[in-house]
């Protein structure tokens, strides 16, 4: 059994708002100084929900395969300190400023390189544009199935049994490998590495890969290759200013509030 | 310029959802006169028809196999609907359904998906679709450089259609095999109004301090009128255990568009807001005068919101 690990390094989502800026020249955002940029949360859980696996079948491998620039490095290291036994680096200029179908091509080609892979496991969606393409993408070039939003995956024999979060409750499905499942914040908290796993993980391989080791041409990844065209990025008005209600008790400042709702006929 | 417009519809008990009133609704004023088109898979599809208003022409399979969402087994008929409507613009719900079916539509019919749009508008015959990014701390407007462009659309980011419904219908194919293999299914059920229908929401935080503050919550919505308002909660509380996981606003619970949001106890993390600054106003009580939440707040009070809230109860209860 091998499970590839999709890992996305992006800005802190707990960046505090007002440390948040755009460049409008560029359409991108400012990395707010002092603040590292970290693991996004669902890659790791969607790591955890690999190593569970793992350490259930006893003989499984798990590869973990991030796309970005050098600083990538600490996500995949971070999933190598959780348990995981390998890093594939997909670094290329030309891998820049694409789209989520241009990633999933890249990723795909870099599964489809690993050669052996049975299932992928993907973060729900990447904490920073939010989109949650990139899994359903990867299956559809790999011609996969796919299953989405899992709160839970098992392994039986060659299938996964993954429960998945629905608008109005839980789905239980059955999935043949090789499969794509992306996981959820339902699934539970990643596990927290500790000192000597992190020392263990800097021992370990990370092999990068460029287009042209992929086969991939340059005019069909990244910004030459994308479809969805990035316009504008922007900060959104957040409405009118404040107006703190008055009172000298609480219920002084209740009735003035509900005097000012329904004057709004706003109730 | 006319815009060519497939709306993929879900249906709810045999008549199509709210949503997709809504998306036919949103497509109505993008069209321009070009052809206004929906899909409707499963049992009453062919019936559903005439009730799609603002809708040309409906394209039906009212195959009982269609009424689990399966993504394999849909998308050939989506895709075929495509292909026969000669849509530029395909417009879908942010729903388990839309989520699932945008991204694998765009690869197969090879072209792009925004996920998750609040608005999609032509400007100048170009399609543009903006949507939040960023944990809400952003928005990007993208365009689209293949065709057809799709975008699913957040709940309430359109009025409803209104009139009459489709008077042709097209056949489409029937559902196909699926490798993913659906065993069984838990519908959790709320109390009363859901969050995503309610008119007035109250949202309750970690601030709360601890899972008896959700019963004043509920007070509370008991006290404006159980058929206006429902309670949900952060994610903070969520995870904590104080309330229910399909009762979470925010970035991957529930998206809300009240008339009316209370935030309560709440700091207003932008994954949070992401889930309710849709809303047309709101209402923040918390202790900090500097939480977020107030940024996006058109009436705040700051102070104890164990005292506000009793207070606020006794103001809604003498109407």
């Amino acid at each position: 059994m091998h499970i590839v690990v999709c890992a996305k390094q992006i800005p802190d989502p707990e960046t505090p708002p007002a440390a948040f800026k755009i460049d409008a020249a560029t359409n991108k955002v400012v990395p707010a100084q002092g603040i590292a940029p970290v693991l996004s949360q669902f890659d790791g859980i969607a790591a955890e929900a690999a190593l569970r696996i793992k350490e259930a079948s006893g003989d499984a491998k798990v590869t973990v395969i991030s796309m970005g620039g050098e600083s990538a490095q600490a996500a995949i290291k971070q999933v190598l300190a959780m348990g995981a036994d390998e890093g594939v680096l997909l670094n290329d200029p030309a891998f820049e400023d694409g789209d989520s179908h241009t990633t999933a091509k890249v990723l795909a080609a870099a599964i489809k390189d690993l050669g052996d892979v049975d299932a992928v496991f993907c973060g729900r969606q990447a904490a920073d544009w939010d989109m949650g393409q990139v899994g359903l993408l990867i299956a559809e070039n790999l011609e996969w199935p796919v299953t989405i939003i899992a709160k839970g995956v098992g392994l039986e024999g060659s299938t996964l049994k993954v429960e998945r979060v629905l608008g109005d409750g839980f789905e239980k499905t059955e999935v043949p490998l090789p499969a794509v499942v992306t996981v959820s914040n339902e699934f539970g908290e990643p596990r927290y590495p500790k000192l000597p796993q992190i020392m263990a993980a800097a021992k370990k391989t990370v092999t990068k890969k460029t287009a042209a080791d992929l086969g991939l041409d340059p005019s069909e990844v990244g910004k030459a290759g994308a479809r969805l065209q990035l316009q504008k990025l922007f900060i959104p008005e957040k409405g009118a200013q404040v107006e703190f209600i008055e009172g000298e008790t609480p219920q002084e400042q209740a009735a003035n509030l509900i005097a000012k709702l329904k004057a709004d006929k706003a109730i | 310029m006319p815009h060519n417009i497939l709306v993929v519809g879900e249906l709810e008990d045999g008549a199509p959802s709210s949503t997709t009133l809504e998306l036919l609704g949103g497509a109505q004023g993008i069209a321009g006169g070009g052809t206004v088109s929906v899909t409707l898979l499963g049992t009453g599809a062919s019936g559903a028809a005439a009730q799609a208003a603002g809708a040309a022409k409906a394209y039906v399979n009212d195959s009982a196999e269609y009424d689990t969402f399966r993504g394999e087994q849909w998308l050939p008929a989506v895709q075929a609907a495509v292909e026969q409507s000669g849509a530029d613009l395909v417009l879908m719900a942010q729903s388990t359904a839309g989520r699932e079916l945008g991204p694998r539509l765009a690869h197969r019919v090879n072209s792009a998906v925004a996920m998750d749009c609040v608005n999609v508008v032509d400007n100048g015959g170009t399609i543009e679709a903006t949507r939040p990014a960023y944990g809400g701390n952003a928005q990007a407007t993208y365009t689209f450089a293949a065709s057809p462009a799709i975008a699913t659309v957040r709940a309430k980011s359109f009025d409803a259609a209104e009139g009459a419904g489709a008077s042709e219908t097209a056949e489409l194919p029937g559902p196909g095999e699926s490798r993913v293999n659906v065993t069984g299914k838990e519908v959790t059920e709320s109390e009363g109004l859901s969050i995503t229908e309610a008119p007035i929401v109250i949202g309750g935080g970690r601030g709360l301090g601890a899972p008896e503050g959700f019963e004043d919550m509920k007070n509370l919505a008991a006290a404006i009128g159980k058929d206006k308002a429902a309670v949900g909660a952060s994610r903070a509380a969520v995870d904590l255990g104080w309330f229910p996981p399909s009762e979470q606003i925010g970035l991957t619970g529930k998206v809300v568009t009240p008339d009316l949001y209370f935030a309560i106890a709440i700091s207003g993390a932008s994954q949070h807001m992401a889930g309710c600054s849709g809303s047309k106003m709101i209402v923040a009580v918390n202790r900090d005068k500097d939480a977020n939440i107030f940024a996006f707040s058109k009436y705040g009070i700051v102070g104890d919101w164990k005292q506000v809230v009793p207070a606020l109860i006794e103001e809604f209860k003498k109407g």
